[in-house]
């Protein structure tokens, strides 16, 4: 591949996730573009497009009144947990065919209090489906790892120990929502949300905005700019027999395969590297469980090990494998546009050695970032220095 | 497909009109077997019935609890329609040997003693115990044993 379409990340740019009364999703992914323009060194005027992402806080491409009517092309991008992901593959895309030099993934989101409130009709389900109380999301992670559990010897300790380290990395994240570390009796004793599940051990629903500018190799050498590269940006949707948010049956034998796995294989052929040469990943943690499943299902280790790893302390700060660095969905929420691009930011600030109290020693030089949701969605990237 | 269309009248209760539009859930000559589907081409079976390309197949009544959770907060309305005073229940995934895994409440069982494994049987419950014509979930409980079983 020529070094013209090698996309690289040039400028990051991110409004603090939790909640902001009185700044809508849409002027937190502007004050987030705003932000990456200038990390970049680059003007509104020198962007040639944007593909953007909001599930609940309006179309993406209206924050140009914001920013300037240059007339530049902005697609928006509505794909659930994937937005992110998908606008990050979509921008890519633009730049690596040629089309263009220099563009933007933005994703924003404000999400009501309390949990998701889906409906059927927006799933293809039928009416009772919703009416019986089942689109809750929290019920299928929590019955996805009761079965793990089960199945690979999973204690309920370690998933009080993925919250722990979560709120551990988020003091050090200007960008996390829950700042404060909480000891785990306090995580294990809370009130119990979704059984094997409790209040700490879950992530909120919340608000936040991220954005990215993308160029070409060659277009980031003139500027001047050291660059991050993006060596891979899969999103994949579910293959036969899996398990997934809003299931009213599953195939006899299924829930093994998975969309992340589809999307973690994918990611990892395109990079020409495998799990055991990522320095640190971001894997989506909507809850403390679902860490655990996707060290396995992304590659990073054996259905069963993460038990071990954790009591080990490998995927904290200094670990072997370093994971959600700035303590991921459960110490920043979820604003659902905006998830996905936050892994992704933190990676940067990882790469580029800036995370201070949570930088991961030693210099990284690859990080990966996954995410999940309904239907059954997964997007990864890949970047290295 | 109906929407759920909340009014005042029917805060937290269930429009029959919008679920009588989708499949019944209950074999229609069978009142106590669900209605599967199943794929014309692969033989795969599912629940509920999806219509199209899928044969309708009365499902085995009982299996065992492949997975679970217990949902202790009230789902938000809509597109929830139970009672607005909320108990939690249990939720399961329940493989019915040869056909496909359900989700389906599991009632009759103290909730701590849920176990992944436990044999249960096919039954039925009230979305709302007080409605004069309540919607009927499918549901499971702890399998009795038969005469037979006894025996042997």
């Amino acid at each position: 591949m020529s070094a013209a379409t090698n996309v690289c990340i040039i400028g990051i740019g991110i409004h603090p996730f939790g909640r902001t009364d009185g700044v809508s999703g849409l002027d937190q992914g502007a004050h987030a573009v705003r932000a990456a323009l200038a990390d970049a060194g680059v003007a509104w005027g020198d962007v040639q497009f944007a593909y953007g992402g909001s599930d609940a806080a309006g179309n993406p491409d209206t924050m140009v009144d914001r920013l300037g009517l240059t007339g530049m092309q902005f697609i928006n991008v509505r794909n659930g947990c994937a937005t992110g992901g998908s606008a990050l593959f979509s921008a890519q895309m633009a730049i690596r065919s040629g089309e263009f030099e220099l563009g933007l993934a933005v994703g924003f989101d404000k999400h009501p209090r309390g949990a998701f409130n889906a409906l059927p009709a927006e799933y293809n389900l039928p009416e009772w489906y919703g009416a019986a109380g089942y689109m809750v999301t929290t019920q299928f992670f929590a019955a996805k790892i009761m079965r793990y559990m089960h199945l690979h010897g999973i204690s309920r300790r370690t998933l009080g120990l993925v919250a722990q380290k979560a709120f551990a990395n988020g003091v050090h994240a200007p960008h996390a929502w829950r700042r404060e570390e909480v000891a785990l009796d306090t995580i294990l004793n809370a009130p119990m949300v979704s059984d094997p599940f409790t209040k700490y051990m879950f992530c909120s629903p919340g608000e936040g905005g991220v954005a990215l500018v993308l160029a070409s190799e060659k277009k980031a050498r003139e500027l001047g700019i050291r660059p991050i590269h993006l060596a891979a940006a899969t999103m994949r949707t579910r293959p036969p027999a899996s398990f997934e948010v809003f299931a009213p049956s599953i195939e006899i034998g299924g829930g093994v395969n998975t969309a992340t796995r589809l999307a973690a294989a994918a990611a990892f052929e395109k990079a020409g590297i495998g799990p055991d040469e990522i320095d640190l990943a971001q894997l989506q943690d909507t809850e403390a469980g679902a860490e655990i499943m996707h060290m396995a299902e992304n590659g990073f280790c054996a259905d069963g090990d993460q038990e071990q790893w954790i009591a080990e302390g490998r995927t904290a700060i200094g670990g072997a494998l370093p994971v959600n660095t700035d303590g991921g969905c459960l110490a920043c929420g979820e604003p659902i546009g905006a998830s996905g691009l936050r892994q992704v930011y933190e990676n940067v600030v990882q790469l580029r050695g800036l995370g201070a109290g949570r930088q991961v020693p030693g210099a990284p030089r690859t990080a990966y970032s996954h995410v999940y949701g309904a239907p059954g969605v997964s997007a990864v990237t890949i970047l290295h220095t | 497909m109906g929407r759920f269309i909340q009014t005042e009248e029917s805060t937290g209760t269930i429009r029959r009109a919008a679920l009588s539009a989708d499949a019944p859930l209950f074999m229609p000559d069978a009142p106590l077997h669900l209605m599967g589907g199943r794929h014309r081409q692969t033989g795969r079976v599912t629940f509920p019935y999806p219509g199209d390309q899928f044969d309708p197949v009365a499902l085995p009544t009982r299996g065992t609890v492949w997975s679970y959770t217990i949902q202790r907060f009230r789902p938000k309305t809509p597109p929830y329609a139970g009672p607005e005073t909320f108990e939690p229940w249990a939720l399961a995934y329940v493989e019915l040997p040869g056909a496909v895994i359900i989700e389906a409440r599991l009632v009759g069982v103290d909730l701590d003693a849920i176990r992944i494994g436990m044999a249960v049987e096919l039954t039925r419950v009230a979305l709302d115990p007080a409605a004069q014509d309540p919607f009927w979930l499918p549901a499971f409980r702890p399998a009795t044993v038969t005469e037979r079983e006894a025996a042997q």
